[in-house]
């Protein structure tokens, strides 16, 4: 049986933020506040915020109800209703959840979108899945903005032009409609500010895992750390107190030497550095996570963490191009980077947190991610003749983690792992 | 003029010539000359041809292609068609290749232009950002400067830039063949069985790897040939085929499905070719532009383009209406996510409208047809059995 988590002062205040949220979407009806149904790459938080709109992310309802064992049966209502059996498990447990009354992941109900706003970032899905929401909630207006991909590893000026052109002429004036808040560009600027202290202060909470042993785990534990910047809480003062919150504890850690807080408590001895690439299971995110901790490996860098921005390279929201700004977000999440990119963003991640091995955790139902992820697996194992590990799960259906494949895979992993180092030992 | 039986085996070899046979002939007969390859669905192939080059669908191995290298990249619930299109890139198929040219159709044809890039195939690699929005002075001007970049990549290569009037040429060239291809669908309604569908898709694939001079040629005189009153009519009903085609069905479920009892009078199998309905204009002092509103203002449906504020289940159902069809079948691709994901979509409005259909998924290299042609078979005799009123689309 596991054991209680042990709860930090940061995790109270991120718990503290989620269930405001929640409380203030149960509650639209009674403050009339105007509800936003988005994503979370190339979230537009700041924009949102700047029209008194509340956010709900459908990919974060559906992994909450994964956490919660729900979305098996939901994913079941929507396959009953023509959704096939391979596509985007995301999808099939909003659209399965709807079906079932749209309870969320606190219990109450979520109430329905006036605005869809799509800023269709790194994922052809979110495209396909927005045009299933317009059918479900004909009278929600629908704001899309499409953003460029860097096929060339570059924003170009035309690309951030037209992600301008976009939000001028198409997503304000649709907002402002919706709101019947007259768009201020200077109350946006006041949001991007406070985002830019927030990504610094992410920058540094990961950039930590620089320590041996790493304070923190990157991956597992970095999920609960992207959560106020990516579901909404950008461009607030809460989000930087509690980044400014986490980080001291993190270094309260590092001066104390200890590793990363598991579920179970400090991880005692850190034996393998890893970088992963993947989103992670959502269905058995604690035991995925146990095979892990129980064999002394922690994650240093993950591809998970920079999808909804990547802020380690130097970008930052910008008040003073607060249009260009937005427009560059969107394009700078991970999965809207090309190939050749990601796979230069991980390697270096695996040099500048000395990983001992890269392991890709592909998701069947996530061609954004996965689609690729083998080339890119031998790429970097030629490129930095690091050792690396491949396995198989799911976003949020169940039935595609199976615990003893990737536990023996994993098992098998660590054992090449340790022998490298042993060799390594020898050598030296 | 050659007889229609002799055209049908020229296209049938053309357009399985995974060796692109005539288009290396074609590039090697003159210098300057480049080959731009380019993925599903649809491409502008005026740019291309006007500035030199000859565009070249590369539409996988089908069925004729064994995949081993191309399996290390892809995982098994990842469509077939990248692993096609890499085992033929690997066995160096594509070697006299300049460029590759990837609309952005999904995630998995996006990511496959990074290993593309990766790999260094080509000398030059291009995901094309088709726009999702579709104002002219906002998405048509995007779409703009995508054509503007293909047309940098061909000129570092051959130094030509295209003019006006060579632009204005190519799309002449391209609407004439469009014309004619819709000529075909168009006899095929009244006449279906004058030519199979089997054939005609060998005559619009083969179009897609020779110069559109060359093709608009053949179409000619096929369009010649079906205007004769050709062949038997059989029992079959009418369908349209639906099912985003990127990856290819293999031409034996292409010809089982009209064995199994139907007539295929309408179908997305080639739609890149198809894409642009009607004729982009080809008399304005600016072509690219004359492109782009093509493309925002006259495009066929496709589970690639943004859809909310023109729905699709309308628009196939319109298709149904026209072509006087009595249903629909889908086929998807298998782990193919926009047409997956439009199932649901189409599959609800057409339970309201009363548009019969039945759903399969295929691979490229599947070639076993039994039990698709059985389900086929029962679908042509339950609308054989239990005819219904010609579909009549309200909204």
């Amino acid at each position: 049986m596991s054991k209680e988590a042990i709860k930090e002062k940061s995790m109270i205040l991120q718990k503290e933020m989620v269930e405001g949220l929640f409380n203030d979407l149960a509650n639209v009806e009674k403050t009339g506040k105007k509800v936003c149904y988005t994503f979370v790459p190339g979230n537009l938080s700041e924009l949102i915020r700047t029209f008194d709109m509340l956010p709900v992310y459908p990919e974060i309802n559906a992994l909450q109800s994964a956490m919660r064992k729900k979305s098996g049966g939901y994913i079941k209502e929507a396959e009953r209703n023509a959704h096939s059996e391979d596509v985007c498990t995301y999808v099939k447990c909003d659209v399965g959840m709807m079906m079932k009354g749209n309870i969320g992941p606190t219990g109450t109900k979520i109430p329905e979108p006036d605005v869809l706003l799509l800023s269709y970032t790194g994922c052809f899905t979110f495209m396909k899945w927005f045009e299933t929401l317009k059918r479900e909630y004909p009278n929600a207006e629908v704001v899309m903005i499409h953003t460029p991909y860097q096929e060339n590893a570059e924003i170009t000026p035309e690309m951030t032009q037209y992600m301008v052109n976009q939000l001028k002429e198409e997503v304000i004036p649709k907002m402002e409609k919706v709101s019947g808040v007259k768009f201020d560009e200077n109350k946006l600027k006041g949001f991007l500010k406070l985002s830019a202290e927030a990504e610094d202060w992410i920058t540094k909470i990961f950039d930590t895992t620089k320590h041996k042993p790493s304070p923190i785990d990157a991956y597992f534990a970095g999920v609960y750390y992207i959560g106020p910047i990516n579901i909404g809480f950008r461009g607030t003062p809460e989000a930087v107190e509690y980044y400014k919150e986490l980080y001291s504890e993190i270094q309260e850690r590092i001066r104390l030497g200890l590793g990363p807080v598991t579920p179970e408590g400090e991880m005692k001895e850190e034996k393998y550095r890893l970088v992963v690439e993947g989103p992670p299971n959502w269905t058995s995110f604690r035991e995925f996570w146990k095979i892990f901790y129980d064999m002394g490996a922690v994650i240093v860098a993950s591809s998970y963490t920079k999808v909804g921005g990547v802020y380690d390279m130097g970008w930052r929201h910008d008040p003073e191009r607060p249009l260009e700004s937005l427009g560059e977000y969107c394009m700078n999440c991970y999965t809207n980077l090309n190939i050749p990119q990601r796979i230069d963003l991980l390697s270096k991640c695996i040099k500048d947190y000395q990983a001992d091995g890269y392991v890709t955790n592909s998701i069947k139902s996530c061609n954004s991610f996965s689609a690729g992820q083998l080339g890119m697996m031998r790429e970097i194992e030629d490129r930095l003749e690091v050792p690396v590990g491949f396995i198989e799960s799911d976003l949020v259906d169940p039935r595609y983690f199976s615990y003893s494949n990737i536990k023996n895979r994993l098992e098998s992993y660590f054992q090449m792992l340790a022998q490298r180092k042993m060799l390594e030992k020898q050598e030296a | 003029m050659k007889n229609l039986k002799q055209i049908i085996n020229d296209c049938k070899e053309l357009a399985f010539d995974l060796n692109f046979t005539r288009a290396k002939k074609w590039k090697a007969e003159k210098d300057g000359r480049v080959i731009v390859g380019y993925t599903p669905i649809y491409f502008p192939r005026e740019v291309i041809h006007a500035a030199g080059g000859l565009p070249v669908g590369v539409f996988g191995g089908g069925d004729r292609k064994q995949i081993i290298k191309g399996d290390a990249y892809y995982q098994s619930y990842i469509c077939h068609i990248p692993r096609s299109i890499m085992e033929l890139a690997l066995d160096k198929h594509l070697d006299d290749f300049d460029g590759f040219i990837f609309p952005s159709i999904c995630d998995v044809l996006r990511n496959l232009s990074g290993i593309f890039k990766q790999h260094k195939f080509g000398k030059f690699v291009k995901y094309m950002d088709f726009p999702q929005n579709f104002l002219p002075q906002i998405g048509g001007v995007f779409y703009q400067q995508e054509m503007e970049h293909v047309m940098k990549y061909i000129k570092e290569i051959n130094g030509k830039t295209p003019t006006v009037e060579e632009l204005n040429h190519s799309i002449g060239l391209y609407n004439k063949n469009r014309q004619m291809i819709e000529f075909i669908y168009d006899i095929r309604q009244e006449f279906p069985w004058r030519l199979s569908i089997e054939d005609v898709y060998h005559i619009v694939r083969a179009g897609t790897v020779i110069p559109v001079e060359e093709h608009n040629e053949i179409l000619e005189q096929v369009c010649i040939h079906i205007k004769e009153s050709i062949g038997e009519p059989q029992d079959k009903i009418k369908v349209v085929i639906s099912g985003a085609f990127c990856e290819q069905p293999a031409v034996g479920l292409i010809r089982a499905i009209e064995e199994a009892g139907c007539y295929v009078v309408d179908d997305d199998y080639m739609l890149g070719s198809r894409m642009i309905l009607g004729d982009i204009d080809a008399t304005t002092n600016k072509p690219l532009e004359a492109i782009s509103n093509a493309y925002i203002k006259q495009s066929q449906y496709s589970s690639s383009i943004y859809d909310v504020d023109n729905p699709k289940e309308y628009r196939l159902a319109k298709i149904v209406e026209k072509r006087g069809a009595n249903g629909v079948i889908f086929a998807s691709a298998s782990f193919c996510d926009p047409s997956l994901l439009d199932a649901p979509i189409f599959q609800n409005a057409f339970n309201k409208m009363g548009i019969r259909y039945i759903a399969f998924q295929f691979s490229e290299n599947i070639n076993q047809f039994k039990v698709i042609k059985e389900q086929v078979g029962a679908f042509s005799d339950s609308i054989k059995l239990w005819e219904d009123e010609p579909v009549l689309v309200t909204k």
